[in-house]
């Protein structure tokens, strides 16, 4: 195969290029030595960040004497604002450079122990089992912190989205005024659940980020739809704990009561114990990530909060859920762990995918819309995430250090275009006071830099070539397409299923990313303040532009990106992808041709100038304005100056072939036509209903059931004396047989 | 000497697929009126056309972005380098460790996406009804898709369309049931792709039955001649992929040199001749379906794809 050899002589040209030079760069002789250095700083910009987060509701509550009390409390508010977003951006901003460095540096391990934490642990015998694991210190219920590949990866992620948020949030209007404290606080809850080295410092950190988050979206509380969305949103995070604790409870008894990671992973769950944890974390932290059918909540959270906040939630807090799933269930559950737990990951994330991809579709309001896309998403990655778990459990390592590498690619590049988008949508809301796509229209001429970011990211939800979304999609695909090695008939038949369904998934958020552009950024504007719309501030220019540049270059360069997360996939799948991802190329088997993005960029600009040669050379320049064709219909009356406005399509009318095709199937959609009779004024309408399954098989009937047991419950409770009496005697008397009974047996 | 080679390959067949893509649009027509018992225009009459539009001055809406513009161009150029990626008559082009399948299904969709988002730009009724229904037929015939580059990737163990066509030319596989439903499937995605009857018809000009030819309305002049030029290529593109991977006989290799090329090439114009000849039949005989049948079509390419993957694993247990 002289072919194959070809390729295989500039694979290894290319790696040997990528090998001889980035550890030259970055292989500092103390790279050891570098990672505690590095976590210390993490720690520090916690503590940063908690501080920031402290400092901000001082001033905010701070309001000096002299100038009037209203003014004085909105300059202490907007001082307030300031202190924290500004302190934000600048924390992580450096912590973006940190981990960077400490990646490229080779991504060392470093366990840090702080004199704080549970009480109560360091009593001896209680840590008997894992007591002297980490260079023989006994476990003394501190609070660990710990730092490695997989931490690194996800801080790089937050960092960056972190920053884009802060430096957002920096020119969003004073309406976030009130709730400004917490977004620090937001932060370094992420930060402190990444840096976890113990469970305790995990459920710490989790639940901080779950109210720190609760908070931030109550930011507009006198409106009853967020009230209502942040109740959703803090039962959901209740869930979430009441699953989570448990599993780590589990994990710990198991490891003899020391919390710290370290010794978990030296005594790794077994049996029934195993699967319960891995039923309570999929639950736990596929609640917090948006994993259907545990998603509802996120449409109406993401809609209520603050666009830097919503961006924030879906670009990283998602992804932390997500980091969660893959530390307990790759890493804390140990490597021998059974083929079938993939399963109900790729039954679960192809459902997601499409039911998100279709909700995406269908969605009015913007941000609902951009949710509804991070279900899709994280649906994606799960199942990268179940084929991953799966090829280990039949120790296929490197089909499952791809479809690991693919996943974590996929979480940052969608970390980025979320983040992105939210920004993105957060300005249209400022700049043209509305979400709604039925108001909107025509942005592209009144927010330039806005619409061509937006672009960007939209080509990433999209998934189309060169783009960081497409690099993400194809090594997810090219995992799913080596799933079938697994064996078993019926596993191999689930795998070609999920490959169809992923490929609708990734086509109806093509439909939704079409639709998202074409109908609130390009035709003509659909209300006076679409067509008035304002540019967004500096800074949140400053915020797109740069997320669009970071996927431009996570789009181009994947491989690089996969390289970071080498130290990852060695450790927890003991396979690398230095074989197949190099800087230029990323491969799905060592040796063969795989995707190469710069290549492809390449080809499409040659493409892109000799059409404009042709164009330059074979045709007349110039063109002429004109009213617009519209197949010769007649020109809109004075008084409708964007034209008639039910001529333009919209987000409805858009989606109605989809709808009608697919969502009578999964979501229930009903079309209600009111057609008056000839000779009546009225308006014909048409009105559609949908609701999501999750909301109508899984939500409904917990709600009945809370409904009922809390009737009954208050039936019980004004009851009158004499019934009291009679129910307190029945009980006593029920009692007593029941110990007589007992007594007996 | 390889290189060198593959770099002609790539550049003589780039000039070809442009050159010849108009020509297969013309041939069509002409077979299509032959046998309705038409004369039918001349096979050159797509090359006349493009050239008289590309001499006008394109009318543009005056709301149009910068984006109405640059779409046709852009488009273009994403369906030339998908072109650039599918060989032809030779294989080893310089393009082919970049020909993955699921690359050229990318860059066909980013082609599509541009002249959806160029359909919705101007605001109109029009433009809007053919993006939709354009983007939705899309979300269908991409699982068919994917579904057969899931089964040729099981088969040959790579995306890469040089790859496969390789292994496809040098071992005899023989009749399988899994490529013969794979052949199905990815004609009923080509025809949906390329909006050929009876998911779209080419030759209305009637609005309401138009998808692709309503999605662009809006555009004339050079603007319409680029968008053609697109519609044309991407024909001879899907007729290329098909034949490459079903009829892989008599292709050239880097090593067979170029005097091949004198079998290789008749060879290649005559089984894309071959296609367009069945195409051309299938839709004189065939009349344009409901717009909301064509997720069932589809949705029967969805099944067959399914089948022939599953055929897969029942007849040969990949492991």
């Amino acid at each position: 195969m002289p072919r194959a050899g070809r390729f295989r002589q500039r694979r290894a040209d290319c790696i040997s290029w990528w090998c001889e030079t980035v550890p030259a760069l970055c292989a500092v002789p103390g790279a050891i030595a570098l990672s505690p250095v590095i976590l210390t700083g993490f720690a520090l910009v916690v503590a940063a960040l908690l501080g920031l987060g402290a400092a901000s509701a001082v001033v905010h509550h701070h309001i000096p004497a002299g100038a009037t009390r209203r003014r004085a409390a909105a300059a202490a508010a907007l001082a307030s604002r300031r202190i924290a977003a500004l302190g934000s951006l600048g924390v992580c901003g450096l912590g973006f450079l940190l981990v960077l460095t400490y990646l490229l540096a080779g991504a060392g391990t470093a366990t840090i122990t702080l004199p704080l934490g549970l009480p109560g642990l360091g009593v001896p015998g209680l840590g008997v089992a894992g007591g002297n694991l980490l260079d023989g210190t006994r476990y003394d219920g501190g609070i660990t912190l710990a730092l490695d590949g997989l931490s690194g990866f996800f801080l790089l992620l937050l960092m960056a989205a972190g920053a884009a948020a802060s430096a957002a949030a920096l020119d969003g209007p004073g309406d976030t005024d009130a709730t400004a404290p917490f977004l620090p606080v937001f932060l370094a809850a992420m930060a402190l659940t990444l840096l976890a080295g113990d469970a305790f410092a995990l459920v710490l950190g989790f639940e901080l980020m779950s109210l720190a988050s609760f908070a931030l979206i109550l930011t507009h509380h006198d409106d009853a739809t967020v009230r209502a969305a942040a109740l959703l949103y803090i039962g959901m995070a209740a869930l979430g704990a009441a699953c989570l604790i448990p599993a780590l409870a589990l994990l710990a008894d198991g490891a003899g009561w020391d919390l710290r990671f370290a010794a978990i992973r030296a005594l790794p769950p077994e049996g029934w114990r195993a699967t319960l944890v891995f039923v309570l974390a999929l639950v736990g932290a596929g609640s917090k990530a948006g994993l259907a059918p545990l998603h509802v909540w996120l449409p109406p959270a993401h809609a209520a909060a603050p666009a830097h906040v919503s961006a924030l939630m879906s670009g990283a807090m998602t992804k932390v859920a997500l980091y969660l799933l893959v530390r307990v269930l790759f890493d804390l559950c140990g490597p021998a762990q059974p083929v079938w737990w993939g399963v109900p990951l790729l039954v679960l994330g192809a459902g997601g995918a499409v039911l998100g991809g279709l909700r995406a579709n269908l969605e009015n309001d913007i941000k609902a819309l951009l949710a509804c896309s991070t279900v899709e998403n994280i649906g994606l990655i799960v199942i990268g995430l179940g084929v991953a778990l799966a090829a280990r459990g039949a120790d296929l390592s490197t089909l499952a250090a791809l479809a690991l590498g693919g996943a974590l690619l996929h979480a940052l590049a969608h970390g980025l275009f979320k983040s992105l988008l939210f920004i993105a949508a957060g300005a249209v809301q400022h700049g043209a006071g509305t979400r709604l796509l039925v108001r909107l229209g025509g942005l592209i001429h009144r927010m330039p830099v806005t619409t061509v970011c937006v672009l960007v990211g939209a080509a990433s939800l999209a998934g189309l070539p060169p783009s960081a979304g497409f690099a993400g999609e194809w090594t997810l695909f090219q995992a799913v397409l080596g799933g079938p090695r697994i064996g078993n008939l019926g596993l191999q038949i689930l795998i070609c299923v999920v490959a169809a369904l992923m490929a609708l998934a990734a086509a109806l958020a093509a439909a939704a990313a079409v639709r998202l552009v074409g109908v609130a950024f390009l035709g003509r504007p659909r209300s006076p303040r679409a067509a008035a719309a304002d540019e967004a501030g500096p800074r949140t220019r400053d915020a797109l532009t740069g997320l669009a540049v970071a996927l431009a270059v996570v789009g181009l360069f994947p491989g690089a990106v996969l390289s970071l997360a080498e130290p990852v996939l060695r450790r927890l799948v003991s396979a690398g992808l230095d074989d197949r991802a190099g800087l230029l190329e990323v491969a799905a088997q060592a040796g063969m041709p795989g995707y190469s993005a710069a290549g492809i960029a390449l080809l499409g600009a040659l493409a892109a100038g000799l059409v404009l040669w042709l164009v330059r050379t074979l045709t007349t320049p110039g063109h002429r304005d004109a009213p617009a064709w519209d197949g010769g219909f007649g020109a809109p009356p004075p008084w409708l100056p964007f034209g008639d406005p039910l001529t333009q399509y919209g987000g409805a009318s858009f989606a109605q072939p989809l709808r009608r095709a697919l969502g009578g199937a999964l979501l229930q959609a009903d079309e209600i036509v009111d057609m008056p009779a000839p000779g009546e004024t009225r308006p014909a309408r048409i009105t559609v209903e949908l609701s999501d399954p999750a909301a109508w098989w899984l939500f409904r009937p917990v709600a009945e059931l809370r409904a009922r047991l809390s009737a009954f419950a208050d039936a019980i409770q004004f009851l009158t004396i004499r019934r009291t009496l009679s129910l307190m005697f029945t009980v006593l008397v029920l009692f007593l047989a029941v110990v007589a009974l007992m007594e007996q047996l | 000497m390889t290189s060198l080679i593959g770099l002609a390959t790539l550049l003589l067949h780039v000039a070809l697929m442009l050159a010849l893509a108009p020509l297969l649009v013309g041939f069509i027509r002409t077979i299509k009126a032959r046998v309705l018992g038409r004369v039918g225009p001349p096979v050159v009459q797509p090359w006349r056309d493009l050239l008289r539009l590309a001499r006008k001055q394109p009318v543009v809406a005056e709301n149009a972005s910068w984006l109405f513009h640059a779409a046709p161009a852009a488009g273009f150029a994403a369906t030339l380098a998908a072109a650039a990626l599918v060989p032809g008559f030779a294989l080893g082009m310089t393009t082919a460790p970049l020909a993955d399948l699921l690359v050229i299904a990318g860059l066909l969709a980013l082609a599509r996406c541009l002249l959806a988002l160029a359909g919705l730009d101007i605001g109109t009724a029009f433009g809007g009804i053919g993006a939709s229904r354009e983007m939705t037929f899309a979300a269908f015939a991409e699982p068919a898709m994917m579904l057969v580059i899931f089964t040729l990737g099981l088969l040959m163990g790579t995306t890469n369309l040089d790859a496969i066509a390789l292994v496809l030319r040098e071992v005899t596989v023989g009749l399988r049931v899994s490529l013969g439903l794979a052949l199905v499937a990815i004609v009923a995605v080509a025809i949906a792709e390329n909006s050929r009857l009876p998911v779209d018809n080419p030759a209305s000009h009637l609005e309401l039955t138009m998808v692709h030819e309503a999605m662009v309305l809006e555009y004339s002049g050079r603007h319409l001649a680029l968008i053609e030029a697109t519609a044309a290529l991407k024909l001879l593109l899907w007729m290329t992929l098909i034949a490459t991977i079903f009829a892989p006989f008599g292709t050239a290799t880097p090593e067979s040199g170029p005097l091949v090329w004198l079998f290789a090439l008749p060879l290649w114009a005559v089984k894309v001749g071959a296609l367009a000849v069945v195409l051309a039949l299938f839709e004189s005989a065939i009349a344009k379906m409901r717009v909301f049948r064509v997720p069932e079509f589809l949705g029967i390419a969805v099944l067959l794809g399914l089948l022939a993957a599953v055929f897969l694993f029942v007849s040969q247990g990949i492991a």
